[in-house]
């Protein structure tokens, strides 16, 4: 190991490199190489930072430059002025103020507020680099769990941490670690659940990319606890740099003796094997989970029994997601009592949350739970983009429910979502603001869980269909006032009678919308208007006749010629042949288009 | 890399925190700053630049920041090295080649006296200030 005078830290989560990442790090090596400051200077590719809004973003130390929007040619200018004149590149920092001051990392406000315990290391390790890991206090909880700890003494210690599941549902960890336990078979499995399927919700996807080898650790240790000799993970084929990255993990592990026969010396020994899903949301169900890992068509079946006495391939088997996981490693190294001095009363440490839609900084963002929507959303994430109204955040994902204005304060637990008709889910947040119709956005939701559907149950076959219907007719104006009433019906008779937790919850945003926008609704219904202008079969497009100045601009771009009038002259839209596109509207340099 | 027992993960632990620690920033309250200008460059600063790094390395001190800016304004005794250190004050030496690099790690840094015949200003609080030099 050499000593280096800079280092350079390039994300290399998905959402960067997608906007080419990991040409502007293999450009930095070259330009490196170039100026002969190889050896002085460590170029790392770390995991997601979680400011994806401001991505690719490149961090040098010592001087904590935090360059954003950094493209491949920019490699150039980083290596010639930064690393070899020791000047930081002040157009790429990040600019806090507009007044491209440079702002330190601890002054950015999208992390002052955060606090990370499952993105420890995103961002800062190598994770293709085991001995990066290790050097963070890496598989020390490993070394405790096998060497000092019984497995009552781990299961005791997840107890005190008070840590639930980071799923969706909540379920006390420990709980479920030890009825797997107390079941009594010979062969248990570990299982994680990396089928991260919400729309907009990409945590788990950024941990496994970021930090693997913490999964490996975690599950290592629950096999300690449980009495399992073999572990899966069950992630979907759709996240490639994850797989990779996980597989790169194993192999190290195993080669150090970390993973596979006889742990560190020792009499334990654990194995895990990869399971690719094909990208069914159901998937993420525990027993749909679980019958794809057998090789069977992935659908739940009813429970009791539960997984934790009958789970892959009929044995006890102990199922959490990736978040869950994660904790794991730091409450076994740090303590549980360490633990849950963070959050609240009844949800301990940390949620990791994927801000995404209408917001200024999209992001993952990781929180302590009892922080309130408010934080999140105004501070961490720097408000609405554009100026715009806030209206409403739907956390959960198409399984979870809107939260108004008026709830901002509210702070984010699993009871008090709960409270507000939405769930915790995987930590999905989609902030919306005044352009957003919630009428649409519960069609939008509902269409993705019928789609998603296996089919097993009738509730949620025949129901989400019904209730789908029932939405795109309101939609169209077409709808009746006795459908708010339908719209109750069928989501309870779902949300009662559904086989597993797709059908039971795929009705939550309708009625949280509904609850919280009922006058929404009855517009659609009674006016045949969308107050957000969003539904195009209820809105039409027109021209102010004292704001237009007859540029001709809106009648270029209409793509079907909707709209005719000279040359300095008032223009028109012919109504019949608008599609409603909203082409005029945007490109309007006068505000002369409006919506009705 | 063979299978490791339990005392060889926790030496190869040792090692690589070691070389991590390099990169944090956190809880580093001394820093050195070296002046990177052209005509640092030309005096010799990378040299000086990687004597203080080397230094610091042989010394085991892990609370030492080495950052690099550009020309303090000096140029007629470059290379010039700002050294902070808590509790003493902010002092630019100047004419720092190799050897003094090293002096200054152990004099100033380590033993907390200065490295009197290199030091060219002590800047007066207010200047840092508003100059942002800090």
């Amino acid at each position: 190991m050499g000593t280096y005078n800079h280092y350079i830290l390039v994300c290399g989560g998905t959402g960067c490199e997608s906007a080419k990442s990991d040409q502007l790090y293999k450009n930095l090596i070259h330009e490196c190489e170039k100026v002969n400051c190889k050896g002085s200077t460590q170029i790392v590719k770390t995991g997601c930072f979680g400011f994806c809004e401001q991505g690719p973003i490149v961090k040098v130390l010592p001087e904590e430059s935090f360059y954003v929007h950094v493209t491949p040619e920019d490699a150039k200018e980083i290596i010639e002025e930064h690393i070899v004149k020791g000047r930081e590149v002040t157009r790429l920092l990040y600019d806090k103020s507009e007044s491209k001051k440079r702002a330190a990392i601890d002054e950015i406000d999208f992390y002052q507020k955060q606090f990370r315990i499952v993105l420890r290391n995103c961002g800062v390790i190598d994770p293709e680099n085991i001995n990066e890991y290790i050097a963070r206090d890496g598989y020390v909880a490993l070394e405790k769990a096998v060497f000092e700890m019984s497995p009552e003494d781990i299961i005791e210690e997840v107890k005190k941490s008070g840590l639930r599941g980071r799923g969706g549902a909540g379920f006390p960890t420990w709980m479920k670690w030890n009825f797997t336990k107390h079941a009594e078979d010979p062969v248990k499995y570990i299982v994680c659940n990396a089928d991260e399927g919400d729309p907009g919700a990409y945590m788990d996807r950024s941990t496994l990319e970021g930090d693997p080898h913490s999964i490996l650790e975690a599950m290592t240790i629950g096999g300690k606890a449980v009495g399992a000799n073999y572990g899966y993970i069950y992630i979907r084929a759709e996240y490639p740099l994850a797989i990779k990255r996980l597989k790169i993990a194993m192999e190290q592990a195993r080669e150090m003796g970390l993973l596979g026969d006889n742990i560190l010396g020792s009499d334990f020994s654990f194995d895990i094997e990869i399971r690719l899903g094909a990208g069914a949301f159901v998937c993420g169900e525990e027993t749909a989970l679980l019958r794809s890992i057998e090789g069977e068509r992935g659908m739940p079946t009813p429970r009791p029994p539960f997984p934790a006495t009958h789970g892959a391939f009929g044995k006890p088997s102990v199922i959490n997601n990736v978040e869950t996981w994660t904790n794991i490693p730091v409450i076994i190294h740090k303590g549980g009592d360490w633990f849950a001095k963070i959050g609240t009363e009844d949800s301990k440490g940390t949620k990791v949350f994927a801000l995404t839609g209408k917001i200024r900084n999209s992001g993952l963002v990781e929180v302590p739970m009892g922080t309130t929507l408010r934080e999140i959303v105004f501070d961490i994430g720097g408000g609405i983009a554009d100026g715009k109204e806030f209206k409403a955040v739907q956390t959960g994902g198409p399984s979870g429910g809107v939260i108004t204005k008026d709830y901002l304060d509210t702070p984010i637990d699993y009871v008090h979502l709960k409270e507000l008709g939405s769930i915790m889910g995987s930590g999905g947040m989609i902030v919306m603001d005044e352009d957003d119709c919630m009428v649409d956005i519960a069609k939008f939701y509902l269409g993705f869980c019928v789609d998603e559907s296996c089919g097993k149950c009738a509730p949620c076959r025949i129901g989400g269909r019904t209730l789908y219907n029932i939405l795109d007719r309101i939609t169209k104006g077409e709808g009746e006032l006795d459908d708010l009433h339908k719209i109750k019906e069928v989501g309870h008779a779902m949300q009662k009678a559904s086989l597993c937790g797709l059908g039971q919850t795929a009705p939550n945003p309708v009625l949280s919308t509904l609850h919280y926008f009922e006058d929404e609704y009855k517009a659609h219904i009674k006016d045949h208007r969308c107050p957000a202008g969003k539904c195009k079969k209820l809105i039409s497009y027109h021209i102010l006749a004292d704001k237009c100045i007859g540029c001709g601009l809106c009648a270029r771009r209409c793509p079907v010629n909707a709209i005719s009038g000279e040359i300095r002259q008032l223009h028109g839209i012919d109504q019949d042949t608008c599609i409603k596109c909203g082409e005029c509207y945007h490109v309007c340099k006068f505000d002369a288009v409006y919506v009705r | 890399m063979a299978k490791m027992t339990l005392e060889e993960l926790r030496k190869l632990r040792e090692e690589q925190k070691k070389g991590l620690s390099r990169r944090d920033v956190e809880n580093k309250d001394t820093q050195i700053i070296v002046g990177m200008g052209t005509c640092g460059i030309a005096a010799g600063a990378k040299e000086t630049l990687n004597a203080f790094i080397q230094e610091l390395e042989d010394s085991e001190l892990n609370n030492v920041r080495v950052t690099q800016t550009g020309c303090m304004g000096l140029c007629y005794v470059e290379p010039t090295v700002e050294v902070i250190v808590p509790g003493m004050p902010d002092v630019i030496y100047g004419k720092v080649d190799a050897d003094v690099a090293r002096k200054i790690v152990r004099k100033h840094i380590i033993n907390k006296a200065l490295v009197n015949d290199h030091v060219y200003d002590k800047p007066a609080a207010d200047i840092v200030e508003e100059g942002g030099a800090k």
